[in-house]
């Protein structure tokens, strides 16, 4: 009923190949985007945006950036917070040297220095594979942080070794609010997540993935090996650059170097695999089921404590909740190796036969 | 199967969704809300579980006892934060619209989320108090209106830590020359004391190494072959958790004396000695708080809480221990500038700024320690506009195996050191940030 395509004939290539081929789609996206960019800011509250929301979305922008790495060029990377961290920092820096700068422009200055960075630790890639290039990856984490913590010029001599983001002004709007700080970070994230989107489309994001499918027949059709590999750490590492300075700039406000550490290397890793590998809509499903579950889980429990008036010990909840969170996770992964795009993919494609299955 | 399976389980996740939302704790209108933002979970959790239990314990004891504060029932929401900024600042998110008048005052118990809401804090005029923790140069309250580093600072800590070094070797003087290692957890919180560090040095003639240990440090060889190799005086231990009880086993084992090490008050509570059993014997730490169930106010929480089971603490043996009772002084600070807020404003609900003034104009002395059942237990503090910190001073207990000793009296801190550093750093950020300083002498 509601995915009836009857009438809906495509005359040209563009039609065939856009986006969103069946036209319900288009008209929910729309929707979808209008509620994010108009309604959300008008009825959510300060907790939502500036906790829940802007945080899923700088999350799912870091997952898209691994997930174009790991995803689409399958070269695993246990470096994403390292990027992050990179892009911070970088943006931080930026502003700061340099007070005329805009600050979209900082942030993608930063993203270009997490490209860079990525690019160095992406060289192994072209030797080493799999499991072996995880490690790999894990020496850009412990380096990047290590160098953020010993060399004061990163964090302009601060004696802790923290920053605090600048303020934001576009056009002379000062972003201070978590309203505008929400909108500033879901613009850039619907724009990215377009541009990635379209890439994996695109040549290039052939190219990526015959690289992951089969690396040597790739090179046999006549895809470079080295530009390949390197570009998809450099576009990777941009957007998990990019991530980090929204993370600093836009949620956290104040951030050390230990923020980035190698958990939300592997958060990340594990949004991208609960979302699903190789898919864009997964970077989102995947970032907001690692986020928001287990904030998610402790209001339930804090809700079922008022309700039922049982007075659960605190930390056995605590436990509890991590708990429940894991068996979640393995029994997603049990029920859909793919992730959770594979399911929406399955249901949509339920719903476009229904009523009459076949 | 494994369709239905999987539909009930959708089904159940968004239903559940629907009514988290839908419904929240109610609060009744004479009530003061504070939030125990804390962690009982992860490798900090002594910590975390040890401070709040002792916050709510002294809160149930004056909710039970006296009724509230005049009158205002104290109310408080557990927050899981995990020792992780990110969840921190969620719980400071969560926590500060609930109640009639929203969040009092913030306990952040972690430097790193300490940081992360000085901003958002003084944005939403809500008190950020960071007992022995978090930003030192907050000390300065002309820059950092909203955020308490009361009791004693970081660096007041090691000044007086370095006088207690100072007064082992007999004399000030006879530091030149002597050699100390400053092992420290590499994050903000272990950075800190590194420049007040170097400024002693030069002052009193002694060298210094900085070695850094990565979170969460259960691996210590390396460092410790490196104290080896320069043979220190003195090791200042800067840990936190389950770098505390390593450290110490790996003294032991490089064969460094314990009673050489010095620890800061997150390394000296008994969490951090028991595990290293008999290595820790004769390892000397500062403390802003003395353990034991024998002060009066502990009696009266042993009275009114445990005796009707409704205590924070599930195993006995840690009432009275240092987190425990870190948490009673953190209580006690809290009820205080409530209390003296009420003076001002009246004996109902105060808000957050209104808290914020109570706080600055809190002046527990000696004679309102014996009142309350404390003395002893904390040093008299005295805020002010200038100064937020409002006490400094530290005492040493060494461990010996069983329990922790009192060593040494109250040492105050070498404030012609730290004041002037403390300004310098305050006035650089308030640069940074374009924030005029207030001027103290407007304060009423």
């Amino acid at each position: 009923m509601l995915y009836r395509e009857a009438g809906q004939f495509k005359a040209t290539y563009v039609e065939d190949q856009q986006i969103f081929p069946i036209r319900q789609d288009r008209i929910a996206f729309a929707i979808l985007l209008a509620v994010a960019f108009l309604v959300v800011p008008l009825v959510g509250n300060q907790y939502w945006l500036s906790a829940i929301l802007t945080p899923f979305l700088v999350a799912s922008l870091a997952t898209i950036g691994l997930n174009i790495l790991t995803g689409y060029a399958g070269q695993l990377s246990l470096g994403t917070a390292a990027f992050m961290a990179v892009g911070a920092f970088m943006a931080y820096n930026f502003e700061l040297r340099m007070p005329w700068m805009p600050i979209l422009g900082s942030f993608a200055l930063a993203g270009l220095c997490a490209a860079a960075v990525g690019m160095v630790f992406g060289l192994p890639s072209l030797r080493i594979k799999g499991f072996y290039l995880a490690v790999a990856t894990l020496a850009c984490q412990f380096f990047v942080l290590w160098a953020l913590q010993r060399i004061g010029w990163f964090t302009n001599y601060s004696t802790s070794g923290v920053i605090t983001a600048q303020k934001i002004v576009i056009l002379g709007y000062a972003v201070v609010t978590p309203a505008s700080k929400y909108l500033l970070t879901l613009s850039v994230v619907a724009v990215m997540a377009l541009l990635a989107k379209n890439l994996m489309r695109s040549q290039t994001g052939r190219a990526f993935m015959a690289v992951r499918d089969m690396d040597v027949a790739a090179e046999v059709i006549g895809i470079r090996m080295m530009r390949t590999k390197l570009l998809a750490f450099a576009i990777s590492s941009f957007y998990c650059g990019v991530a980090g300075a929204l993370y600093a700039f836009c949620y956290l406000g104040t951030v050390e170097p230990e923020a980035f550490n190698l958990d939300i290397s592997f958060r990340i890793l594990f949004m991208v695999i609960v979302g699903g590998v190789g898919s864009i809509l997964g970077s989102f499903l995947g970032a907001g089921f690692i986020t928001l579950l287990p904030i998610f889980l402790n209001l339930v429990s804090g809700w079922i404590r008022h309700t039922f008036g049982v007075e659960l010990d605190h930390a056995m909840l605590s436990n509890l909740e991590l708990i429940i969170f894991g068996g979640l996770i393995i029994f997603f992964l049990i029920v859909e190796p793919l992730g959770l795009a594979r399911l929406w993919q399955i249901g949509k494609e339920k719903l476009r036969l229904w009523p009459f299955p076949h | 199967m494994l369709k239905r399976t999987r539909q009930m389980a959708l089904g159940a996740l968004a239903g559940a969704a629907m009514l988290a939302l839908a419904s929240g704790p109610s609060f009744a209108q004479n009530e003061q809300f504070i939030p125990a933002n804390g962690y009982w979970v992860g490798p900090y959790a002594p910590g975390g579980s040890g401070f709040f239990g002792g916050v709510i314990d002294y809160f149930q004891m004056l909710n039970t006892r006296d009724g509230g504060i005049n009158g205002v029932k104290l109310t408080w929401e557990k927050c899981e934060t995990e020792y992780n900024n990110a969840r921190g600042v969620e719980c400071y998110e969560r926590s500060k619209k609930k109640g009639p008048t929203g969040a009092t005052v913030v306990h952040p118990l972690s430097t790193g989320i300490t940081y992360s809401l000085i901003e958002k804090g003084t944005a939403d005029k809500i008190p950020l108090i960071s007992m022995g923790y978090g930003r030192t140069d907050a000390a300065d309250g002309r820059v950092f209106p909203y955020v308490f580093p009361l009791i004693t600072t970081y660096w007041s800590q090691n000044t007086a830590k370095i006088k207690f070094i100072g007064t082992k070797e007999g004399g000030m003087d006879k530091l030149k020359g002597k050699k100390i290692v400053n092992i420290y957890h590499d994050s903000a919180y272990g950075k800190e004391t590194i420049p007040v560090l170097d400024v002693q040095a030069k002052k009193y003639g002694f060298t210094v190494t900085h070695i850094a240990v990565p979170h969460p440090g259960n691996e210590q060889q390396a460092q410790w072959l490196q104290v080896r190799q320069i043979k220190p005086d003195w090791v200042i231990l800067r840990g936190w958790g389950v770098m505390n009880p390593t450290a110490l086993k790996a003294a032991a084992r490089a064969g460094f004396p314990r009673n050489k090490i010095v620890g800061v008050w997150w390394s000296g509570a008994e969490e951090d000695v028991i595990p290293a059993g008999d290595a820790a014997k004769g390892y000397i730490a500062a403390g802003f708080n003395l353990p034991g169930t024998n002060f009066p106010v502990m009696q009266e929480i042993l009275k009114q809480v445990y005796k009707n089971g409704k205590g924070e603490m599930e195993d006995d043996s840690r009432i009275g221990s240092i987190y425990h009772t870190r948490g009673v002084v953190a209580g006690i600070i809290t009820a205080e500038a409530i209390r003296t807020a009420q003076g001002k404003y009246g004996k109902k609900p105060i808000t957050g700024e209104q808290m914020r003034w109570g706080i600055e104009n809190l002046n527990i002395n000696d004679a309102r320690l014996k009142q309350l059942g404390a003395v002893g237990l904390m040093q008299a503090l005295k805020v002010s506009c200038m100064d937020h910190e409002g006490g400094g001073a530290v005492k040493f207990l060494q461990w010996n195996g069983k329990k922790w000793n009192v060593i040494t009296d109250w040492i105050a801190s070498d404030q012609s050191i730290v004041r002037p550093m403390i300004e310098q750093s305050a006035a650089a950020y308030a640069k940074e940030k374009g924030i005029t300083p207030r001027d103290c002498s407007k304060e009423s």
